[in-house]
């Protein structure tokens, strides 16, 4: 205050120091990370942002877009014909195929009827495109172009033709993030297809996967074909997800190391198929003793046992 | 001496900048920024060259607030976690803040040398960020989009200080 009772000139005022700001703002940004890494609370912010920015996103998708239609329009006449020939052909293949799997399919049901067993739920499909793949360089992550509004959920299962690709981790309310299965954070159980061996595929980013924890002497061999084992209630049984490329025994620990490549055409563009949840699932099995009661009884017996 | 009237070495005088050009600014790198070319190398974080301007040009104007909403906004439209560009950002421009007297006395080519390790750092805090994580490492190839952001240093100064290069009065017959 200066003596007359004015207020100081404006020129002269600065507010906080700039280092005083700078460590709250850190502060800040830290809580911030920690809050969406521990605890994963902060979903609905993004979840309003995203949603206000949906239209910001169009424009900004409108380039892209306008390059592969320029690129459609001059792809060769030629490229055209024998695509169409290869794709009919191909119908043909599976055709012959799809006939005998709907007899397949029925006869199944009367054999699972006449054993009285439960009878598996069909599960549908919803087709979507990859729009593209997000922009954070440190995830395996693309955007589909189905959201809430089409009935996508959280933890649905992606496929392309060939084998699976991934899983819906956030549903927008018009798009869909899908982490693929080469992102580090994914795993999906598989069982080796030739001989039923059970392990979980887990993503090691780079187009590659690893089996982890499969002691040295399991029977894995290059080139074998990993399927979905279904133990998850996510994927279904039987859906082709790699093949094992490389195997590594020399390591010192008692794993071996197994670098798999995923099948499905994981981190390419196109149509996809997110499956339906599944349903009709037994019960899961109750959780055994809770931790409390264990830890007591483990205390208990180390102290009768330091009395002896 | 030509192409230094964006340097205080100029004796040219700059007219006054406009509060809603930069909002306007800014907004428009957000959506270059929003283009998506997934993982294809080079591709400069616009938010944070045209944030770093700013920060040099107009420090009193442009600071730690706006990097951090800026950041806020990037972190959602990147589906990355909360908090690692805002982190990032904001000590950008507490770094571009502190350094701007200094680096505004330098020619274009000199001011882009100081921006380049700004830049890098921003990239930097981001990766360590996201590896404490336990995410994986991006690799080195993106790294470049800073060293493509500071070849871009020269044009977009003269772009963005362009309505402060127009004459106090306007000759009716010079257009331009």
């Amino acid at each position: 205050m200066s003596v007359a009772g004015h207020a100081p000139p404006p020129f002269f005022r600065r507010g906080l120091a700039p280092v005083a700001r700078l460590i709250f703002f850190i502060a800040l940004s830290l809580a911030l990370l920690i809050t969406d890494l521990r605890f994963r609370t902060l979903e609905w912010v993004r979840l309003a942002v995203a949603t206000a920015a949906w239209p910001l996103q169009r424009v900004a998708y409108l380039p892209i877009d306008a390059g592969g239609d320029v690129s459609n329009y001059f792809s060769r006449l030629s490229s055209l014909i024998g695509e169409n020939e290869r794709l009919r052909q191909q119908q043909l293949n599976t055709a012959n195929l799809l006939l005998r799997q709907k007899h397949l399919e029925d006869e199944n049901r009367r054999l699972r009827v006449l054993m009285e067993m439960k009878e598996r739920h069909p599960v549908e499909g919803r087709i979507a495109e990859i729009l593209y793949a997000a922009r954070d360089p440190f995830a395996r992550r693309v955007i589909i172009d189905k959201g809430a509004q089409q009935g996508i959920e959280a933890g649905q299962a992606v496929v392309d033709e060939i084998g699976v690709i991934g899983q819906v981790v956030r549903v927008f309310p018009l798009t869909s993030e899908v982490s693929l299965l080469t992102d580090k954070e994914q795993a999906i159980p598989i069982q080796v297809q030739r001989n039923g061996l059970r392990a979980v595929l887990e993503g090691a980013g780079a187009g590659v996967m690893e089996l982890r924890f499969l002691a040295t002497n399991a029977e894995v061999e290059i080139g074998d074909v990993l399927i979905t084992s279904g133990l998850d209630g996510v994927y279904l049984p039987g859906l082709p997800v790699a093949k094992v490329i490389e195997i590594d025994r020399s390591n010192s620990g008692s794993f071996s190391r197994i670098r798999c490549a995923p099948l499905a055409g994981v981190e390419r563009r196109g149509l996809v198929l997110v499956m339906g949840s599944r349903t009709g699932l037994p019960e899961r099995p109750e959780e055994p003793e809770t931790d409390a009661k264990t830890k007591r009884s483990v205390t208990s017996i180390k102290a009768e046992r330091r009395r002896r | 001496m030509s192409g230094s009237q964006a340097s205080n070495a100029s004796n040219r005088i700059l007219r006054p900048v406009s509060v809603a050009f930069i909002v306007l600014t800014l907004f428009a790198s957000m959506l270059a920024n929003l283009i998506p070319f997934g993982r294809f190398p080079g591709i400069p974080d616009w938010v944070a060259l045209t944030l770093v301007f700013w920060c040099i040009h107009q420090p009193l104007r442009v600071g730690m607030g706006a990097a951090f909403v800026l950041g806020l906004v990037m972190d959602v439209a990147d589906a990355s976690v909360m908090g690692q560009h805002s982190l990032a950002y904001v000590v950008l421009a507490f770094t571009a803040a502190t350094l701007s007297r200094r680096i505004l006395w330098f020619p274009l080519a000199q001011q882009a040398i100081h921006v380049l390790p700004m830049l890098l750092a921003t990239q930097l805090i981001m990766v360590i960020a996201r590896m404490v994580a336990g995410a994986e490492f991006p690799g080195l190839w993106w790294f470049l989009s800073s060293f493509t952001a500071t070849a871009l240093w020269h044009p977009l100064t003269h772009v963005l200080l362009l309505p402060q290069f127009q004459p106090e009065d306007k000759d009716v017959h010079r257009p331009i």
